[in-house]
């Protein structure tokens, strides 16, 4: 007899702060560029140099602990986590251990269905990131420390967690992703490597509680990967019980071309880092003044500006969510809607906007088509100057070019046809070519009237408003 | 009397540190570091109830610099000490765990 399990699921997330200079020293905090170019005496461990603290970087942290509910350790640490690995030429990571800058925090995600759930987190605390190996083949790997020293911030879920399905998982990376986006404290470019996930994920007979023996997935660099790793992992352990096999601790890495997860290393081997205070490093108090100062400094964040504009705009939670999943695009329909219907833009932005920015690639704040523009797109169409088919191919060249909605109308002739006869000829041509739809009509078959409408708009080329050749057309058609 | 460090514990604390001991070492340290041990169980019998763990010495904290960018040593400067190295990279053996 086999047993159902779902997954009970930690979520361990590291993001590289926006700074301009590493965590201890001054090299840039960039990425990509030629090998060993951003590094010196601090960043490379070269005996008698000293770490200082970039001020910013513990700014964001704080603001981000703030952010996620956290408390405040007045008082912290930097640690010595110690190994030996290359990707960190010192020797050991300075992070924090005891009383990380954020702790007993949480953050509450939306799942697709509508369901929302609070999602505890540990801790949220501040480290360095390491260097990148990159095997070259044979026996030898190659090291760039460009990377070495850079800040790094690391969110930890609680324990026993909240995460309950790979659904949730990815929700809540969503979430956390979106708030660190908002607040400037990352560029979130998973693909970069500049958010890191590593879910570690036991699992349990569905419906019972508790946790069972949990594995840790490393190097997922997606959305999408985090979820099919879980639901991977979900699958594996599931097996092994069901098999009367014990799941092992162990760590996994995971391999996103064939799509699963393959052994690291076991628990026993993981390394002890011995960590102690970090002798060159003096502590970092924190004042409440400064904290409730960074506390009102906080921007709107995204479940207050989703909440706000359903209820200022009247749009549907959905939409909603979608214009407030990034701050740029937020300010983009904001900037758009004051003085045009908000409805109206919510569907432009959400709609063919967001279907040209999809087939282009382009980000929102990338796009040739101002926020202006596109309101006083809006508004021709509103008005009555031009039709709905006509403003879609209006925004289209907009897209295209950057031009004003209504240089295009009018070098392009789009504008709609207001003159009454020109209309009028076309329902009398269209009423005297398909007697038999009229007898249709005259019987009582009021949706037959679509066919004359359709005949009418196509000889007038998309160009004359549904309004008026609906009214035509029962005009006539009285007068019949 | 706090439990006595064993010789295999020297072998693991070695070990992690990379340090290569001889067998000779190892029980010449196993007898020093057990006096050492017991020297700390003298300073035990003091009441430390309610004096924070000290980390540091100074009176300091806080201690920041800005976030500006400074020059970084040229590639040559930085890889200058390097046993091995190739196109500006440090080479080193290749670790198998990923």
């Amino acid at each position: 007899m086999t047993t159902t399990y779902e997954p009970i699921v930690g979520m361990e997330c590291h993001a590289e702060l926006l700074t301009e200079s590493k965590m201890f020293c001054g090299c840039a905090n960039a990425f990509g560029g030629a090998p060993n170019t951003r590094t010196c005496p601090v960043c490379l461990g070269l005996p008698g140099s000293l770490p200082t603290m970039n001020r910013r970087a513990v700014e964001l942290v704080l603001r981000t602990a703030l952010a996620l509910h956290c408390e405040i350790s007045l008082d912290c640490l930097f640690a010595r986590k110690n190994y030996f690995y290359p990707d960190l030429p010192k020797g050991y990571q300075i992070s924090q251990y005891d009383d990380p800058i954020g702790k007993s925090g949480y953050l509450d995600i939306t799942l697709e269905d509508g369901r929302r759930k609070r999602i505890h987190i540990r801790r949220v605390h501040l480290e360095e990131d390491t260097g990148k190996l990159i095997h070259a083949g044979g026996n030898e790997s190659e090291v760039d420390y460009n990377r070495s020293g850079v800040p790094l911030m690391e969110v930890v879920t609680e324990f026993p967690p909240d995460i309950e399905s790979a659904d949730e998982a990815k929700a809540y990376l969503e979430k956390l992703r979106s708030i660190l986006i908002y607040l400037d404290v990352s560029d979130g470019k998973m693909e970069e490597g500049h958010l890191r996930a590593e879910p570690n994920l036991s699992i349990r007979p569905a419906g019972t509680s508790g946790v069972g023996v949990k594995t840790e997935i490393k190097n997922l660099n997606s959305f999408k990967s985090v979820y099919k790793g879980i639901e991977y992992e979900l699958v594996r352990q599931s097996e092994l019980l069901n098999a009367g096999e014990p799941v092992r601790q162990e760590t996994l890495g995971w391999n996103d071309v064939s799509g699963e997860t393959y052994h690291m290393r076991f628990k026993e081997e993981e390394q002890e880092y011995r960590y102690f205070p970090e002798p060159d490093l003096v502590p970092l108090h924190f004042e409440t003044a400064d904290i409730e100062a960074a506390r009102a400094d906080l921007p709107e964040l995204p479940d207050a500006k989703r909440e706000r504009f359903a209820s200022q705009y009247g749009l549907r939670e959905y939409d909603a969510g979608i214009l407030t999943a990034s701050r740029p695009l937020a300010a983009y329909f904001e900037e758009a809607a004051a003085g045009a219907d908000p409805k109206a833009i919510a569907n432009y932005v959400t709609g063919d906007l967001a279907k040209l920015l999809n087939a282009s690639g382009q980000e929102i704040t990338e796009t040739k088509v101002t926020a202006a523009h596109l309101r006083e797109l809006i508004m021709l169409r509103d008005g009555g100057k031009i039709t709905n088919n006509s403003a879609k191919a209006v925004l289209a060249e907009m897209f295209e070019t950057g031009e004003a909605p209504a240089v295009i109308v009018e070098t392009r002739g789009l504008a709609a046809v207001s003159d009454d006869s020109a209309v009028a000829a076309e329902v009398d041509k269209a009423l005297a070519a398909s007697p038999e739809v009229v007898a249709k009509i005259k019987g009582g078959n009021e949706k037959s009237k679509g066919f004359l409408t359709g005949m009418v708009m196509k000889a007038m080329k998309g160009q004359a408003r549904p309004d008026v050749v609906n009214r035509l057309i029962d005009e006539r058609l009285a007068a019949l | 009397m706090a439990e006595q460090l064993t010789f295999d514990q020297v072998s693991r604390v070695a070990f992690l540190a990379r340090l290569e001991l001889s067998a000779g070492e190892k029980t010449r340290l196993t007898t020093d570091l057990n006096g050492i041990i017991s020297q700390f169980e003298r300073l035990q019998e003091l009441d430390t109830d309610g004096v924070p763990p000290t980390s540091h010495s100074l009176p300091l904290q806080n201690v920041f610099r800005e976030d500006v960018v400074l020059p970084s040593l040229s590639r040559e400067a930085a890889t200058a000490n390097a046993t091995e190295k190739r196109d500006g990279n440090f080479i080193v053996p290749q670790i198998m765990e990923d």
